[in-house]
């Protein structure tokens, strides 16, 4: 597996914390309906680093990954944002936050609002950067940089609606976005899992030139062990709402420490070798 | 948007609706311009003229004439002097006589009076028949042997000095007048209501006054409902709480009878039209708060919604953008219907003297009311409500009609 690899993972535990999480928690409901879908877990994130969640289906990732962005409040437990506690208390504060931490979306079908025009999401980021002001022709200069660093072309796409474009080219606008509006952390959920192979590997490139370019942290949420693999410096294993298991990224795959980190392993498909479906418990479904 | 407008009309069911709602529409803008005039002017003295075309007798009589001699101008006025009872009547009396009536069209004048000129004796005391039912034969007779008697009326008028009467004209049976030459013809296709007023002006007027209250009641509706389902589904929590509370306790109170005491404790003097458009759609906004809060929850949590708020918008401005234009398909179909049920609510609460007070503008509850209030459903006079019952449901199956190919255009599961 290692052979195939054509980047080693960095090591980050020495650079700045960019968002640190402990004990954090999310429970809903109350009594026999209780479910706690987050399960106390610790987290370092540094700067710079390009972070995998890696867990099934239900195992908390989205979750956390609301409470991450201040989408949902943590039942219990702190996080810290560049080193301080973070504070989503008012409308404000939070947009101050929304400033420092993005997000790009599982189906890019349904990120965008199908009645605002594609100009209208990237001047909306523009404005969020403060460059309300700017001139117009200063505006379109930023839009067409940002649509060039993802392979598209402003002029073509001016004046359409975000429907009108594939899958793949709505997911590369949404990175678009966020390479105008330039955040300290980026959180992708699942960004390439709606999206057809060629344009996946086309996404995961952008991301990694992202942060190359703009030395932001990436949290990339993923089902997909060998896709954070390819991709990360650091991998958190998540099951039932918990981290089984973290460390960089090679560490972790290549001597995988726990049972349900070697299943995530075992399961992924593998073109030149029959498919090992003896961790699958298949009674348990 | 142009595309969603070519599909709407493309649904059949919305086209029929949307052109029988015009055709209402369009005739109560052009109908007050060929006949303009107060609807609640009272024109006839009597109540309850029936439909048809009124001729001055007066200015028929002073209108030049001309003789036509038609073959059966007697036949048709024999037919019009013997009523239907009178015949049946006749029928009696032959049977009573013990004369065959076999084969005996009863429609037939002429071989009925035939048959009663032969048979008829006045002397004759037929068993057990009253003397009331005998002196009405005989004045059944006496118009019967009119029938043939005068050929000429004579016109006098009084002479002032004299006080004796001259006379002014003849009319033979064969004098026509063209109606179109006669000064003063009214036509009234609908007939006059209890206060003699012409039932059709009315009507028009009377369906645009109850349209404008559905319209106001359910421009108020909506917009309670939209307003409070748009903060409570979409702030959620506490809001949430409160305003559900308050739905729950309004939707537990019967709206019609909340409807009614509102009505009721205003009084007759303070309700006008806008007043009963206002209590209508300040009681019946539970439903649309309930299902705009449903649809707004499944709303927020999706993507475009999360991403919205991290590009710092505002509340206000996430509502508006975000959530609205996704549900506003939904909200004017609510909207419509809201309309056809304010109007249905207006002539509910008109139906029980609890409509608009009287005096002002007619609506079509009050006209209900009125024609109830007078008789008109047992004395069949039933151009005084009918025409009124055919256009509240016009107007009501036009607006579900709208409402139905609507749906079917913006909920793709329900298309045929």
């Amino acid at each position: 597996m290692s052979e195939t690899k054509t980047r080693q993972s960095k090591d980050f535990t020495n650079a700045p914390m960019c968002l640190s999480g402990r004990g954090v928690t999310k429970v809903f409901g109350l009594g026999d309906k209780k479910t706690v879908a987050v399960d106390h877990v610790d987290f370092d994130f540094h700067v710079g680093e390009f972070v995998s969640i890696v867990g099934e289906s239900g195992s908390g990732k989205t979750t956390l990954s609301k409470m991450l962005l201040g989408l949902l409040n943590a039942t219990e437990g702190e996080i810290q944002f560049m080193g301080k506690p973070r504070d989503i208390s008012s409308g404000a504060k939070k947009r101050e936050y929304w400033k420092g931490i993005q997000a790009i979306f599982q189906d890019p079908f349904s990120s965008y609002n199908v009645f605002h025009k594609i100009d209208s999401v990237l001047l909306d980021c523009i404005n969020m950067r403060g460059g309300k002001n700017l001139p117009k022709e200063k505006k379109i200069e930023m839009m067409t940089e940002a649509c060039s660093f993802v392979n598209l072309k402003f002029a073509e796409l001016t004046n359409k609606y975000p429907f009108e474009l594939s899958g793949g080219q709505m997911q590369r606008l949404m990175i678009a976005r966020i390479f105008l509006l330039k955040p300290k952390i980026l959180l992708a959920d699942e960004p390439t899992s709606m999206v057809d192979a060629c344009s996946r590997a086309t996404i995961l490139d952008m991301l990694l030139d992202l942060r190359d370019e703009t030395g932001m942290t990436i949290i990339f949420i993923t089902h997909d062990i060998g896709l954070a693999y390819y991709i990360s410096d650091t991998v958190y294993i998540m099951e039932h709402g918990k981290f089984v298991e973290f460390g960089k990224a090679d560490e972790v795959i290549i001597n995988p420490k726990a049972a349900y980190t070697k299943r995530l392993i075992s399961d992924v498909p593998k073109i030149h070798e029959a498919w090992d479906l003896s961790t699958v418990d298949l009674k348990a479904e | 948007m142009k595309n969603t407008l070519k599909q709407v009309f493309h649904s059949s069911k919305f086209l029929v609706g949307f052109i029988i709602f015009l055709a209402i529409l369009l005739t109560m803008f052009i109908y007050p311009l060929v006949n303009p005039g107060n609807p609640l002017q009272m024109i006839g003295v009597g109540t309850f003229a029936k439909p048809g075309t009124y001729v001055s007798l007066y200015d028929a009589t002073k209108t030049s004439t001309e003789t036509l001699r038609l073959p059966d101008a007697d036949e048709k006025r024999l037919a019009k002097l013997l009523t239907n009872e009178d015949r049946v009547a006749m029928v009696e009396w032959f049977t009573a006589m013990q004369i065959s009536v076999e084969g005996l069209d009863i429609s037939d004048t002429d071989a009925m009076i035939d048959l009663w000129k032969a048979n008829y004796d006045p002397a004759v005391k037929p068993k057990g028949m009253t003397q009331a039912k005998r002196n009405y034969y005989k004045r059944l007779n006496n118009s019967i042997a009119e029938i043939g008697a005068a050929e000429t009326l004579i016109i006098t008028e009084k002479n002032e000095e004299t006080g004796e009467l001259e006379e002014q004209g003849k009319i033979t049976k064969t004098d026509y007048v063209n109606t179109n030459a006669v000064a003063n013809v009214k036509r009234l296709p609908l007939g006059t209501d209890n206060f003699g007023r012409d039932v059709l002006k009315e009507l028009i007027s009377a369906a645009g006054t109850s349209l404008l209250i559905g319209l106001l009641a359910g421009a108020v509706a909506t917009l309670v409902g939209l307003t409070l389902g748009l903060l409570s589904g979409y702030v959620g929590g506490f809001v949430d709480d409160i305003i559900m509370f308050i739905t729950n306790i309004f939707t537990v109170i019967p709206g019609f009878v909340l409807l009614i005491l509102i009505s009721y404790s205003i009084g007759q003097e303070q309700r006008g039209a806008t007043v009963v458009a206002l209590v209508i759609g300040l009681t019946s906004w539970t439903w649309t708060t309930r299902s705009v809060r449903s649809q707004v929850i499944s709303l927020r949590n999706r993507d475009h919604v999360n991403l919205s708020k991290l590009s710092g918008h505002s509340l206000f401005r996430i509502i508006l953008t975000d959530i609205l234009p996704y549900i506003a398909s939904y909200v004017v179909m609510a909207f419509i219907l809201q309309v056809s049920s304010g109007i249905l609510a207006e002539a509910q609460l008109s139906l029980l003297g609890l409509g608009p007070r009287t005096t002002e503008v007619p609506t079509l509850g009050l006209m209900m009311n009125w024609a109830m209030l007078y008789s008109a459903h047992t004395n069949g006079s039933w151009w005084a409500y009918f025409p009124v019952i055919l256009t509240i449901t016009l107007i009501s199956f036009s607006l579900n009609l709208m409402n139905t190919g609507l749906d079917q255009v913006f909920n793709p599961t329900l298309r045929d």
